[in-house]
């Protein structure tokens, strides 16, 4: 297999003089390359940062870390389509921290436009290429921006190696490159020579033009491809960072202070540490490690260590939180993104109609509980295995932590056993650096228990939300939303980078302002709450929150206005954004809407444009003895262009199973400062006999190549509001509080 | 104290306390990384093995007491060699982040042993104590109905 090294850094600067041709795109020189953080070692070549040549085949190096999502996948077919390869000689690695694998794609999250506005030069490279010295130490894997980022990232790393490799062919042939021709593998002229024989002649060429290959001729984008880790993940041989095993390794875990924040008065290790198989008790400051010779040793001794914690500096439960919440409403917008018509005249009109929506704090709650590997090396250079979405800031975290530079950590990001955003903090990379820096030489695996993955997560926050509006003649004619909550924003990168980004808080608001509705008077405000329990990116970050509120809201609208909730959606989007009202259309045709409904069933209709992909989805829901069961469910998106539709289509139906999952049972609570559930018993998700089945269509109505959608998150934010309002549809009974369990009798 | 346990065809020693559970054997003990750890409280499924045929959440069984038989993921097939159950996994790209799934197929080949083709109600039956987080469930139905097909066809 081929490696990657970070001792040195040098530089093959492949692309730094490449063009981009081809119809789609016109020309454009692209900006230098960061340098390549990969060396070459014996047998392996690095063409350019993210193509490997070996014997075996070619290694495809990610910038983003695969956590289900299927990214590596359409990172590795991006590259092959340009590369001419077979698809059995790719292998996919995650690169080393570097600014080489900056995500390009967060451009497109950094405008505080709704993104049905944004116009197609707005999403056209060159805007990519403008933020590059913005974006350059984002090594992030989120806003499902990976595949929109690596779109034209990975066909010219392809396209860049396969110029290369011609070149080097040409010279031996003392041709000229455009004569020669690339296929499975091998550059076929007078003479066939492999890509490993011509691999390290390559990687001292530089091309002098490289033109992508016409989206008319692609093999692999557009086609769902066999995924790449499926065999791996099917025989239990994918090894995720909870499975490093190394010569004599041991194992901890940690016991943090469940009152986020607060100190540890004292603790007394003596009961743990009598224990068989126990070695040591390790003071982190406001927790413990136990280190022993397996992880249900360690697991048990935390438990026994005495410890006497310190207050948290937030309030004692969640009633006092949600006053807390409550309070923001008083205070100034921290922003007021969208502000169409003048909202006061109108509702100052009369007959408003208002609702009131809470919901709680989230975990993510992944099957791979946190986890890292750690080992401190006797030159006092550490190397680190931690599936994490933030490779640069995990890394410099550790080095902090340890007081050492940061060449000095070798980071690597295995596959992780499910992220969901959970994964972009750097705790447990740090925590195990810390306990192996306790123990030089010896590598530590330090695995969470369920109860303190539970418990020491990062959380989405709780959130209020008020909305007003009016209709006339049937017709909504104003909508007022102003959401309350803690800023996810402002929590997680206070944490990761040292400070919050000045200006509004996008997040708060997200799926509320940024929606194509063509209301005539339309105003939506974020209220920042002042609560400081730890908060973090949950899939799809605000639009989670938001969602819920806007489309449980317009279908109280559509209710009272005596109107099909799916048509009242339509009739105000038709005319603002034509591919989010095909949409309505699609869901309402596949899932038969239009036709009589069956006694005893209930139907609901939410919609979001989220993460630069309308999605629109229609649940059924069936009054049984055993509870109210869902039946069925239909999905429609547009991502504007389908890479893998297999991979969308799993991205959707899971992105929906999460959001359903939360919707019912999912609240994180507090008493005594402490968060009260820590097992899956407590925070339970779907389960096979309680998931409906799925259709779902994929259409790519929604701008040209310039506009690209992710698909990771897209999928939840409409499913709490289609539940709630198939509940509503099936009962009577509207729910303006989630979980759903405490208000209806959900099958279990 | 050093036990004796039969995985997957072959006897093997393992020098911990016998109140460890079989999970951490295989995986601390062994290597055997392909059992998961979810939750440690027998409620999600991850670590689903089989011992003399049944699904046994592995958290749950100290080694003292892990007599019989026991079959891992590693056991059922290999990659060059895959089990139907498996082969069923990668034609309908059941996996996300596949965290679950070894125990999703120990369980699902416990079910197809003794229920050779299962209704969708037998599936639901059988797979509900195991939880995936991504939501990979019509898949994992779909990849369940399809092996025992091939199965049956031998």
């Amino acid at each position: 297999m081929a490696s990657w090294k970070t001792i040195t850094r040098r530089s093959f600067i492949v692309l730094g003089a490449a063009v981009v041709g081809g119809a789609a795109f016109g020309a454009y020189k692209v900006a230098e390359v960061p340098a390549n953080p990969l060396v070459p070692v014996p047998g392996s070549v690095p063409l350019n940062p993210w193509v490997i040549i070996n014997a075996d085949g070619i290694t495809v190096i990610a910038p983003r870390a695969e956590m289900g999502q299927g990214i590596s996948t359409t990172l590795a077919a991006l590259v092959a389509e340009e590369l001419d390869v077979d698809w059995a000689q790719i292998r996919v690695l995650h690169g080393p921290p570097a600014q080489a694998y900056y995500n390009a794609g967060f451009v497109e999250r950094m405008s505080n436009e709704p993104d049905y506005r944004l116009s197609k030069a707005d999403n056209t490279p060159n805007a990519v290429l403008a933020a590059l010295p913005k974006i350059l130490s984002m090594q992030m894997t989120g806003g499902s921006t990976g595949a929109i980022g690596g779109f034209l990232q990975m066909r010219l790393a392809g396209a860049g190696a396969r110029e290369a490799l011609k070149a080097a062919a040409a010279k031996r042939l003392g041709v000229l490159p455009d004569t020669l021709k690339t296929e499975a593998g091998k550059v076929i002229g007078a003479q066939t020579f492999t890509y490993a024989e011509l691999a390290e002649e390559a990687a001292t060429l530089v091309p002098a033009d490289v033109a992508l290959r016409d989206p008319s001729t692609w093999r692999f984008v557009g086609k769902s491809m066999p995924r790449l880790d499926m065999v791996a993940k099917s025989t239990g041989t994918e090894t995720f960072g909870i499975d490093m095993t190394l010569p004599g390794m041991k194992f901890a875990t940690v016991r943090m202070n469940p009152k986020r924040g607060g100190p540890m008065a004292s603790f007394d290790p003596a009961a743990a540490l009598v224990l068989p198989g126990v070695d040591q008790v390790i003071r982190l400051g406001s927790g413990i490690a136990v280190v022993a010779n397996n992880t249900w040793t360690a697991m048990q001794a935390a438990a026994l260590v005495d410890i006497q914690w310190g207050p948290a500096d937030y309030p004692a439960d969640t009633a006092a939180m949600l006053t807390r919440i409550e309070a923001a409403f008083a205070t100034a917008p921290d922003s007021r993104l969208r502000d169409d018509g003048d909202v006061e005249t109108e509702l100052g009109k009369g007959d408003v109609i208002e609702a009131e929506y809470r919901i709680p704090f989230l975990a993510h709650a992944a099957m791979e509980p946190l986890n890292a590997t750690a080992w401190v090396k006797p030159d006092g250079a550490v190397e680190v295995w931690c599936g994490n979405q933030a490779p640069i800031l995990t890394r410099d975290a550790i080095a902090a932590a340890l007081r050492i530079d940061s060449a000095k950590v070798t980071l690597h990001t295995p596959s992780m056993g499910g992220g969901f955003g959970g994964r972009t903090d750097p705790v447990p990379a740090v925590l195990a650096a810390r306990i192996a820096a306790a123990m030089p030489d010896t590598p530590i695996k330090l695995t969470y228990s369920r109860e303190e993955d539970m418990t020491q997560d990062f959380y989405r926050p709780a959130a209020i939300a008020r909305l007003s509006g009016r209709l006339e003649g049937g017709k909504a004619t104003a909508l007022w939303g102003r959401t309350a909550a803690p800023s996810a924003t402002h929590s997680a990168l206070g944490r990761l980078i040292g400070f919050a980004p000045p200006g509004p808080d996008r997040a708060t608001v997200e799926g509320g302002f940024d929606q194509p509705y063509g209301l005539p008077n339309y105003r939506y405000d974020g209220h920042i709450a002042d609560l400081t329990v730890p908060l973090g990116f949950w899939r799809s970050v605000g639009n989670s929150m938001n969602a819920f509120f806007l489309e449980s809201f317009i279908d109280e609208l559509a209710h009272a206005a005596k109107a099909d909730p799916l048509q009242f959606r339509l009739d105000l989007m038709r005319d603002t954004h034509a591919p989010s009202a095909t949409l309505l259309e699609t869901v309402r045709d596949m899932s038969g809407w239009d036709r009589l409904k069956r006694p005893g069933f209930g139907r609901g209709v939410a919609f979001c444009y989220s993460f630069g992909t309308p999605v629109a989805e229609v649940l059924e829901v069936q009054d049984t003895p055993a509870g109210i069961k869902l039946t069925r469910a239909w999905i429609a998106c547009d991502p504007g262009l389908a890479m893998d539709p297999s991979i969308i289509e799993a991205q959707m139906t899971g992105g929906m199973v999460y959001g359903l999952s939360a919707a019912i049972h999912g609240a994180i609570t507090f008493d005594d400062q402490q968060v009260v559930e820590r097992n899956f018993p407590d925070y339970d998700p779907l389960r096979m006999h309680t998931t409906p089945s799925f259709e779902v269509k994929i259409l790519q109505n929604n701008g040209t190549f310039g506009h690209i959608g992710g698909v990771g998150e897209p999928g939840t934010p409409p499913a709490a509001p289609a539940l709630a309002n198939a509940l509503f549809d099936l009962t009577g009974t509207r729910a303006r509080e989630l979980p759903l369990n405490r208000t209806f009798n959900l099958m279990t | 104290m050093s036990y004796s346990l039969s995985i997957n065809g072959a006897t093997r020693q393992i020098d911990l306390p016998g109140d460890v559970p079989l999970l951490w054997a295989l995986r601390d003990g062994l290597a055997l990384t392909g059992t998961k750890f979810g939750c440690g409280i027998a409620a999600c499924g991850a670590c689903t093995v089989l011992i003399d045929g049944q699904a046994v959440r592995s958290c749950q069984i100290p080694i003292s007491d892990a007599n019989g038989e026991i079959t891992t993921i590693e056991g059922l097939g290999q990659p060059g060699a895959l089990a139907p159950l498996q082969q069923a996994w990668v034609t309908h790209q059941v996996a996300q982040c596949g965290y679950c799934q070894s125990g999703q197929i120990m369980q699902a080949a416990a079910l197809l042993s003794a229920t050779p083709d299962p209704t969708d109600q037998d599936i639901d039956d059988a797979m509900q104590g195991n939880l995936c987080r991504c939501g990979t469930y019509p898949r994992i139905r779909a990849a369940i109905h399809d092996a025992a097909q091939m199965m049956k066809a031998g």
